[in-house]
């Protein structure tokens, strides 16, 4: 009999795990799971518009992944300049974005340095990243327009006008400080987070040992913050896969100058939403787009399964 | 303490002034790089279209209200009260759902045993870092289907299933809610969804709060699903609209003055809330990273 209960209350308690998890799952399947693979299932036909008229569907097998790598009439493999253009933004402001927020998480950390009003610096840091990606390039495509301030500020000098849109160069940069602004507070805040996860007997240790802090920096403090480094960077990584926002309103849908600031995703953007509403070839980037984001999120995984342990273990060896 | 004594030296300490000044005046620039946007946005927005035009400006200029009436009234190609208020619409309805949905799941994941509990866990962990952008070809047609384009229903629902704000909760779940509180309530005889609802989610406050706001910013500051989903200018919510305005700014036919109290407008609600609540947001992020 009290077996009997058991096992009836037992049963009863799991049918609540299915309810509570069933909203998100019915809701994950139906309009994420589904769309994804009706995506790749849009990729093997021909589906389009030319004016009024729709052709297909019709199946046609790999040719949209073939028409998708195959040279433009000036030779170029358009999906490959397009990956390229957006790791060449993403670089662009990622390095100088870590490399500031290393300094900064180094310095809001240090027990040497104590330095005060950290809570007013951190959260005019992470202000940027709060604010419409829409409004940020907007706000920069006006002030480095051909008649925007810093344009007044050249002639008023006697240079003249730069058209920070028209190049190539500028105009990518421009992009890379936009996303270096808005994500190095978030970056500072988590590599912050990292070195305060970092035994702190370890910089006592090394103090009494009197090793200098440039030591302490490159000894304890990066091959300990190593793995979250490596969270934060390929997380930036598949976010920087995603650009859109910013460069689809500096560069509109072309990327302009020359489709140089064209990502990945607008390119996406442009077949999907474009005149011709091509499904086909739309589902078949969408699928390579997929692939490149699996591949780095079985590391992020693999490295976010491991980030507990590593620290510890690297701490027993170092007693 | 016997270190300190060590490192008490006059050289030592010299140097560490030294660096101290060093780092403050990092911080100082640091801090005026991030304010430097919004800074000459204010600024800009209180000038005149001829006065920006004639030149750049540091001080702020007298035509605030003028621009502010301007920017407020203009219904040439969108109004910016409705669009914030299709915003907030949005970004309130599907703030709610993403955390409380995700609160739920996750409760459901670790208060109870069941068979599929470790898959669907890992299920979700794996597909946190699908891009949504890969599946908008099947996801526009299914709207089509369903009859949902350029309504909100399509960016609303979608919400109840957000991955990583489930992975923050399981995390925060994990390590404040213990299950002998479940156990009490079961035997003052609770039931399931009221010990849910009255017991365990006032446990999860601070978590909800954080998630809430991140929720909320990244819905009214969401570009790609809304101007792929909604048509009508009247539907349009703000980042449609600014994006609308690149165009205006091309052909140097937009008043400027206008312009830049519209970005204002679309921006300024986040930032005012974000100064009340700043420190939980901070926390909050440092609390994820921990965790991840």
């Amino acid at each position: 009999m009290e077996n009997e209960v058991k096992k009836h209350k037992s049963i009863s308690y799991a049918k609540w795990g299915y309810i509570f998890i069933a909203p998100f799952f019915i809701v994950y399947i139906v309009f994420q799971l589904i769309p994804l693979l009706s995506t790749f299932y849009y990729s093997f036909f021909e589906s389009y518009r030319v004016g009024t008229q729709t052709v297909g569907p019709n199946f046609v097998g790999f040719e949209n992944y073939a028409s998708l790598f195959a040279p433009d009439r000036s030779g170029t493999i358009l999906i490959f300049k397009y990956l390229g253009n957006t790791m060449i933004m993403w670089i662009l402001g990622a390095v100088p974005q870590l490399l500031f927020s290393l300094v900064l998480a180094v310095i809001y950390t240090s027990s040497r340095l104590k330095i005060k009003g950290q809570r007013f610096f951190k959260t005019v840091m992470y202000m940027p990243n709060l604010i419409m990606a829409a409004a940020f390039a907007m706000l920069f495509f006006q002030l480095f327009g051909n008649i925007g301030p810093i344009n007044q500020i050249i002639s008023s000098n006697g240079g003249e006008t730069v058209q920070f849109f028209n190049q190539v160069w500028t105009a990518r940069g421009i992009i890379a400080f936009i996303n270096f602004l808005m994500w190095f507070g978030n970056t500072t805040i988590l590599l912050m987070a990292g070195i305060m996860g970092i035994d702190q007997s370890l910089f006592e240790a090394a103090e009494i040992d009197g090793a200098t802090s440039w030591q302490v920096f490159w000894k304890i403090t990066m091959p300990l913050l190593a793995p979250i480094m490596v969270y934060v960077i390929i997380t930036s990584l598949i976010g920087g896969l995603q650009m859109y926002d910013v460069p689809q309103i500096i560069g509109y849908s072309t990327g302009a100058p020359g489709g140089s600031t064209m990502t990945l995703i607008m390119y996406l953007n442009n077949y999907l939403n474009g005149p011709s509403r091509n499904l086909g070839m739309s589902g078949a980037l969408s699928v390579m787009i997929f692939i490149i984001t699996g591949v780095l999120s079985v590391i992020v995984y693999k490295s976010m399964v491991t980030n507990p342990d590593k620290p510890k273990k690297t701490k027993k060896g170092a007693k | 303490m016997a270190v300190n004594k060590l490192t008490e030296t006059k050289g030592y300490k010299a140097k560490t002034i030294g660096i101290r000044a060093l780092a403050y005046l990092f911080l100082a620039f640091v801090t005026l790089l991030a304010l430097f946007p919004l800074i000459l946005l204010i600024i800009n927005s209180t000038h005149t279209h001829t006065s920006l035009s004639a030149g750049f400006h540091i001080l702020p200029g007298a035509a605030f209200g003028k621009n502010f009436l301007k920017a407020w009234n203009d219904t040439s190609m969108f109004t910016i009260p409705r669009g914030m208020l299709n915003s907030l619409f949005v970004a309130a309805t599907s703030c709610i759902l993403t955390s409380y949905f995700s609160a739920m799941t996750a409760y459901g994941i670790h208060v109870y045993e069941f068979k599929l509990k470790k898959f669907a866990f890992n299920f979700i962990l794996i597909i946190m870092t699908i891009p949504t952008q890969v599946s908008a070809v099947g996801f526009i047609q299914l709207l089509r289907k369903f009859n949902m384009m350029n309504t909100y229903w399509g960016l609303i629902l979608p919400a109840i299933a957000a991955p990583s704000v489930f992975f923050y909760m399981k995390q925060y779940i994990e390590s404040s809610m213990p299950l002998e509180v479940i156990e009490a309530a079961r035997v003052d005889g609770s039931n399931e969804f009221r010990t849910f609802n009255a017991i365990a989610l006032p446990m999860l406050k601070p978590a909800l709060a954080v998630q809430l706001i991140f929720a909320f910013v990244a819905s009214w500051n969401n570009f790609f699903t809304p101007a792929m989903v909604l048509s009508s200018s009247k539907r349009w919510t703000l980042p449609i609209m600014i994006s609308v305005l690149r165009t205006n700014l091309q052909s140097q036919t937009g008043d400027l003055g206008e312009v830049y109290m519209m970005i204002l407008l679309s921006i300024i609600p986040v930032v005012i809330v974000y100064f009340f609540i700043s420190k939980h947001i901070v926390q909050g992020v440092a609390l994820g990273a921990v965790k991840g």
